[in-house]
């Protein structure tokens, strides 16, 4: 009797968890494409969705002759639309790393900006810039983020046990010596109008961002991003620690390893296109899991998307705000990053 | 015999923490795995379930080489509950031991199906907790959270389970319904070995004693034949005396301040 009472509150409990991320895939998959039109009808020139939707179809030859002037479809296509999909292709990378880095080191404040990936990667990508190999940049934003995760790890395993204070601790240690690496590099080597570029790689910009950019993100998201969603049932088994997860069939050592190892090339490749950017990583995955719980295969997929959304929108205000000067969008996420994770800190206090 | 374990060695910095280890346990009975602090006790559950990569040891389980299974076919065969399984994540106590399914269910696979959910419940009613499944498990008290630690094991649907002193820290009579739960594994046929450090709960509850100090094994038996004066004198340095327990007759172990017992001098 107890048995079957358990059993079906247990299924319904189920279903009902099973429609509320169906919902919320659904509204925030709306809410992305709206968000894509949206924001590239934003900006000095007044372009109108109609218009956006218009270069699109004629584009991709869906339509043959444009109503659209050449020069506003170059706008629209040539500036801003591959920006626009490049800031959420790494809104939804960052959300992926952050969710996947926070359930492999149990560590509720990973995030690859806080344990120094970002930073290294921007010294690997600021390195090759600087080398003039251009085309090995993506190449050594990732061997930069892999050096500062096994750097971090390190530093916070010397420490004694890993726990999120000591990686936290070494993060910002490996993040500021990063940092300070690569304002060193460009100090020492470039000459002129270098300060932008500086912020560019510590505070996050994608100003500039071209096809090629957003290609290299998509792909990388497509690629490393798509694989990692799918494994959320592997993380999930980490709840409990490596013995457990171990006793449950999984091969920590190696997944870890694994995972950690994509997570660094996934940031890597964001990075070069994009920056150190702050505060996405962390906070999207904290504000989904109090909406949808922490089984990752319902958290990843609706942090990625909401990574994207919020990306977008960061993006936009940082090159509208102030314009015709452009705000690093680090900057744009650290303002609303900063104190959502204090509210994020404060609801977690709250329930449990 | 269902699971034997012959020759388990460890060494770790030059110091052997596992010393020729060998073990052999019936099923349908409460085997109990004792000795002091730092006896190698832990380490050798880890050691069964293949998670000391620098052991070596040959563990069989029903009359095959456990080791030589695939990772995932033995966790369908043997569960771990720790002495310690905390998060800072938020979970509630259906996700915690759905936990249990993993090695049931397709990696990739995005839904959990009904057989899961009938097992998980199965578990949940089991161990007394079919009304907390939408409870956040950090709200439960210590004896109702490692009752959702058994349960997860049980989801898993071993035939071996390894507690790591599932009584520890919880009172009496939550070590008595964690016990209560033990005993009705072992009646259904179960293999299980717990570590435990509470000898008296150990002499009331246990069929078989197997007790390690330093890395080895020191004495093997029933209740009464292992845990007997000298025993505690020479492997825990106590001096006690026994009593039996006048309802059952199992031994009943009195220690106090050591300078007002006669016993066994201590070394």
């Amino acid at each position: 009797m107890v048995a079957a009472a358990g059993k079906a509150s247990a299924l319904t409990l189920t279903a009902l968890r099973r429609l509320k991320f169906r919902i919320w895939m659904l509204g925030l998959m709306l809410a992305l494409a709206a968000s894509l039109v949206v924001a590239v009808t934003i900006g000095p020139a007044a372009i109108g969705p109609g218009e956006v939707w218009a270069v699109i179809a004629h584009k991709l030859g869906l339509i043959a002759d444009s109503p659209v002037s050449r020069l506003r479809e170059g706008i629209v296509w040539e500036l801003r639309l591959p920006r626009v999909l490049a800031a959420a292709a790494v809104g939804a990378g960052l959300a992926i790393c952050g969710a996947t880095m926070q359930a492999l080191t149990r560590n509720p404040l990973a995030d690859p900006y806080l344990l120094g990936l970002s930073s290294g990667a921007s010294v690997g990508a600021v390195a090759m810039l600087l080398a003039g190999a251009t085309l090995l940049l993506p190449l050594g934003a990732f061997l930069g983020a892999l050096a500062a995760m096994a750097l971090t790890l390190g530093l916070a395993r010397a420490l004694g046990a890993i726990t999120a204070a000591r990686a936290i601790l070494a993060g910002l240690a490996v993040s500021a010596l990063a940092s300070a690496l690569t304002s060193f590099l460009i100090f020492s080597t470039a000459t002129g109008d270098s300060y932008r570029e500086i912020l560019a790689w510590l505070m996050g910009s994608l100003a500039g961002a071209r096809w090629g950019d957003a290609g290299l993100v998509l792909a990388a998201l497509a690629v490393i991003g798509g694989p990692l969603i799918m494994a959320g049932r592997v993380l999930d088994g980490f709840v409990f620690g490596d013995a457990a997860a171990g006793a449950l069939g999984i091969d920590v050592g190696r997944t870890r390893w694994l995972m950690l190892g994509a997570t660094a090339l996934l940031t890597g490749l964001l990075v070069a296109v994009s920056g150190a950017i702050g505060f996405v990583g962390l906070i999207l995955p904290h504000a989904v899991r109090l909406m949808v719980g922490g089984r990752h295969r319902h958290l990843l997929p609706l942090a990625a998307l909401a990574g994207a959304v919020f990306m977008v929108w960061a993006d936009t205000a940082a090159r509208t705000l102030f314009d015709p000067r452009e705000l690093p969008v680090g900057i744009v996420t650290a303002l609303f990053g900063a104190p959502a994770f204090f509210l994020i800190l404060l609801a977690n206090r709250r329930s449990t | 015999m269902s699971l034997c374990v012959q020759q388990a060695r460890l060494v770790l910095d030059r110091r052997p923490i596992l010393d020729d280890v060998s073990i052999a346990l019936r099923p349908g009975r409460l085997n109990a795995l004792i000795g002091p602090n730092g006896a190698g006790k832990s380490t050798l559950l880890r050691v069964i379930l293949g998670l000391e990569p620098a052991a070596h040891a040959h563990v069989e389980f029903e009359g095959s080489d456990f080791h030589a299974l695939p990772r995932r076919e033995r966790a369908r065969i043997a569960a771990l509950v720790e002495q310690s399984s905390a998060t800072e994540q938020p979970i509630d106590v259906h996700d915690a031991v759905m936990l249990g399914r993993l090695p049931h269910q397709g990696l990739w696979s995005a839904d959990t199906q009904a057989e899961d959910e009938a097992v998980v419940a199965a578990a949940l009613a089991r161990t007394g907790l079919a009304a907390f499944a939408t409870r956040r498990l950090a709200t439960l008290s210590g004896g109702e959270q490692q009752r959702v630690h058994i349960a997860r094991a049980l989801a898993q649907q071993p035939r071996l389970i390894l507690l790591d002193e599932p009584t520890n820290h919880l009172d009496l009579a939550a070590q008595m319904a964690v016990m209560e739960i033990l005993r009705g594994l072992a009646d259904a046929g179960l293999t299980l070995l717990v570590t435990m450090h509470d000898l008296n709960l150990t002499a009331a509850w246990f069929d078989h004693v197997i007790a390690l100090h330093r890395g080895r094994v020191v004495a093997e038996g029933a209740p009464e034949a292992v845990i007997e004066p000298g025993f505690l004198a020479e492997v825990y340095g106590v001096a006690a005396s026994i009593l039996a327990d006048p309802a059952t007759g199992r031994p009943v172990i009195a220690y106090g301040p050591q300078k007002f017992l006669a016993g066994p001098a201590i070394i």
